[in-house]
């Protein structure tokens, strides 16, 4: 990673001089082409998703699709605005209920439990929350929320997504703290500081460009999540009522629906949607990126 | 390792907190908010075992041990079965790591050890984002434009060969070739794993310290040597997890494959004819599930919630193991 220092110019293998025994030699070379091929069969599946999004997409692209809600089936025209509306509200509500929480938790993992026993528990559980089924916390919030309510509701669906992002807030919060220097924290404690106020006016403005990072990798997580809104926020092809109760549109369930129906305005509809959250959630995760660099960077 | 002092000023705040009157309170108010949200993590979790299991208990009572070696699927009867459904997420995902594996170990070792400096970081890029395209629009990419190429180029031709001949002939055949099917779901979740296992890798093989790489090509080791004898046992007990870790999103995996797999529950021998996994098979029916077919579909949950958490737990001890060490 260093080009500076000298002692690490050997960073990829040097090339081959002088004489090698020729069944050695292929091996290398198998071993080499392999890799090679598999980075651009990885670069090639990216660059075709994304070509497939752009050609089939741009054709539903029309001022229409922001103005209009979806349309019902077997009508003309019409567009995802309502989709639109939905998904942002969603994923709002999403990461309103999440970034407290997750913060909050990741500063008690990273300060005042670091070394307890529960604190290492609970490190291990988000860990396996962060990769666990969506679908299985989608049957969670459907019996904690829709169920007791009798209605799919936006609120269910703004949780259900809330819970998928706290993990992973949770986790990039606690190592951006760690990435703190216990001197900064010392600083402050000398001056009669008490922890809160450390850890507010100290870790946290140290750590805010990597937990905000985080908050913006939840964003993108939830941004495009679909199997739990399956059972929570279904979809509507209405506005929505302020109230967020009955089925609240949103663009993955939309473009589930929509993608797999017999219509041509509806599948033209389905594609666009799907651009336009592929683009939202690449933007976000190279900004993410581009937030994280000066601070992870070795 | 911690300064000394950091351990003393906030593992116990009592003692830094205790001079303080007025803030005191405060102090203890916002130690216990972050406690609580901690705990947070363990309800949710609780909570989401807690609730598949209620709903889930019905069937399980219903049917017993049957649910779990029964392949029926049937509203009507009100019969129900898990094994369609079990055998179809284990063999996709057993298919998505013979595939994925050999791929995302190719291009971490190509990251780390062949590629030249200035292509890193734009290529290390490409590959992470990969992660970040949502699983539905695999799902698109799959149905409409994988599965129309892969019947046509691969299904059609290989069922035409193998027809007839025993054991391939049954295994590679193809009744409908419309490009659907657990191989494809296969292919699918391969390619929304790599990026994870590839990323993982790529860390542990950046951790081992460049003198032993230096030395094994001091000795005049070819770079495939390198990674034979050097690298791979260095990280093998990382990798491992990181494929367990990947192995776990797989088997969780539900809108790409709900696209790709033909959702027919249906116990075929040939990994071309479509079938359906737990995920694929809770999406497609629970919206319109009531009574007892709502509970098999809670009990599928259990048994996914089961398999997918012994699998991740596994992949954290051995991914955690390492980095203690």
């Amino acid at each position: 990673m260093d080009a500076s220092n000298p002692m690490t110019l050997s960073e990829s293998a040097p090339h081959r001089t002088g004489r090698v025994r020729s069944s050695r030699r292929i091996a290398d070379r198998v071993l080499r082409t392999a890799c090679l091929v598999a980075t651009i069969v990885g670069a090639v599946v990216l660059g075709s998703i994304l070509l497939m999004l752009i050609i089939q997409g741009v054709q539903g692209f029309t001022p229409a699709m922001f103005t209009h809600p979806t349309p019902g089936p077997g009508s003309e025209g019409g567009g995802i605005a309502n989709a639109i509306l939905g998904s942002l509200v969603l994923t709002g509500i999403g990461i309103t209920i999440a970034t407290p929480i997750g913060v909050m938790a990741g500063t008690y993992l990273a300060e005042y439990g670091r070394f307890s026993k529960i604190a290492g528990l609970i490190r291990f559980l988000n860990d396996i929350l962060l990769s666990a089924p969506s679908i299985l916390i989608g049957l969670f919030v459907y019996t904690l929320m829709v169920r007791p309510m009798g209605t799919y509701s936006g609120w269910a669906g703004g949780v259900a997504l809330a819970i998928i992002a706290v993990p992973v807030i949770v986790r990039t919060t606690e190592d951006m703290m760690r990435l703190v220097p216990g001197t900064l924290r010392e600083a402050g404690a000398a001056l009669g500081a008490p922890p809160s106020t450390v850890i507010m006016s100290v870790t946290w403005r140290a750590a805010s460009a990597g937990i905000v990072t985080g908050i913006i990798l939840a964003l993108a997580r939830i941004a495009g999540e679909t199997a739990p809104l399956l059972f929570t926020a279904l979809n509507n092809n209405s506005w929505f009522s302020p109230d967020l109760m009955g089925g609240v549109a949103n663009l993955p369930v939309m473009i589930y629906q929509f993608a797999l129906s017999p219509y041509p305005n509806w599948q033209s509809l389905a594609w666009a949607g799907a651009l336009l959250i592929t683009a939202t959630i690449l933007v976000l995760s190279i900004i993410a990126r581009l937030v994280i660099k000066p601070q992870m960077s070795r | 390792m911690p300064a000394l002092t950091e351990t003393i000023a906030l593992a116990r705040p009592r003692a830094a907190a205790a001079r303080k009157g007025p803030s005191r309170s405060l102090d203890t108010l916002f130690r216990v908010c972050s406690y609580g949200a901690a705990l947070f993590v363990l309800v949710v979790l609780a909570g989401i075992l807690g609730s598949i299991l209620y709903g889930g208990w019905p069937a399980f009572r219903e049917f017993g041990f049957a649910f779990l070696t029964s392949s029926a699927w049937n509203v009507g009867t009100e019969q129900y079965g898990a094994l369609v459904a079990v055998i179809g997420t284990v063999a996709s995902a057993t298919l998505a790591l013979l595939i994925g594996v050999p791929v995302s170990l190719g291009i971490a070792v190509y990251l780390t050890q062949l590629c030249p400096g200035w292509a890193r970081k734009p290529v290390a890029m490409t590959i992470e984002l990969l992660a970040a395209v949502p699983s539905i629009i695999y799902g698109m990419w799959g149905l409409f434009v994988f599965a129309p190429l892969f019947a046509r180029f691969i299904q059609i031709p290989v069922s035409n060969l193998v027809e007839g001949m025993p054991i391939v002939g049954t295994l590679f055949y193809a009744r409908v070739p419309s490009g659907v099917g657990v191989f494809t779901a296969g292919i699918i979740l391969a390619i929304m794993i790599v990026p994870f296992i590839a990323s993982i890798a790529r860390d542990m093989l950046d951790q081992i310290p460049t003198v032993l790489r230096e030395s094994a090509y001091g000795i005049g080791c070819t770079t495939w040597e390198v990674v034979r004898h050097v690298l791979v046992p260095q990280a093998s007990v990382s990798i491992i997890g990181a494929i367990m870790l990947g192995l776990g999103r797989a088997l969780g995996e539900t809108m790409a494959v709900t696209f790709v797999i033909g959702n027919a529950n249906r116990l075929s021998a040939s990994i071309f004819d479509p079938s359906s996994t737990i995920a694929s098979r809770i999406a497609n029916e629970f919206n319109e599930a009531d009574g007892l077919q709502l509970n098999a579909l809670m009990a599928l949950g259990c048994i996914l919630f089961v398999i997918t958490f012994v699998v991740l737990i596994i992949a954290r001890l051995l991914t955690r193991r390492v980095k203690a060490a």
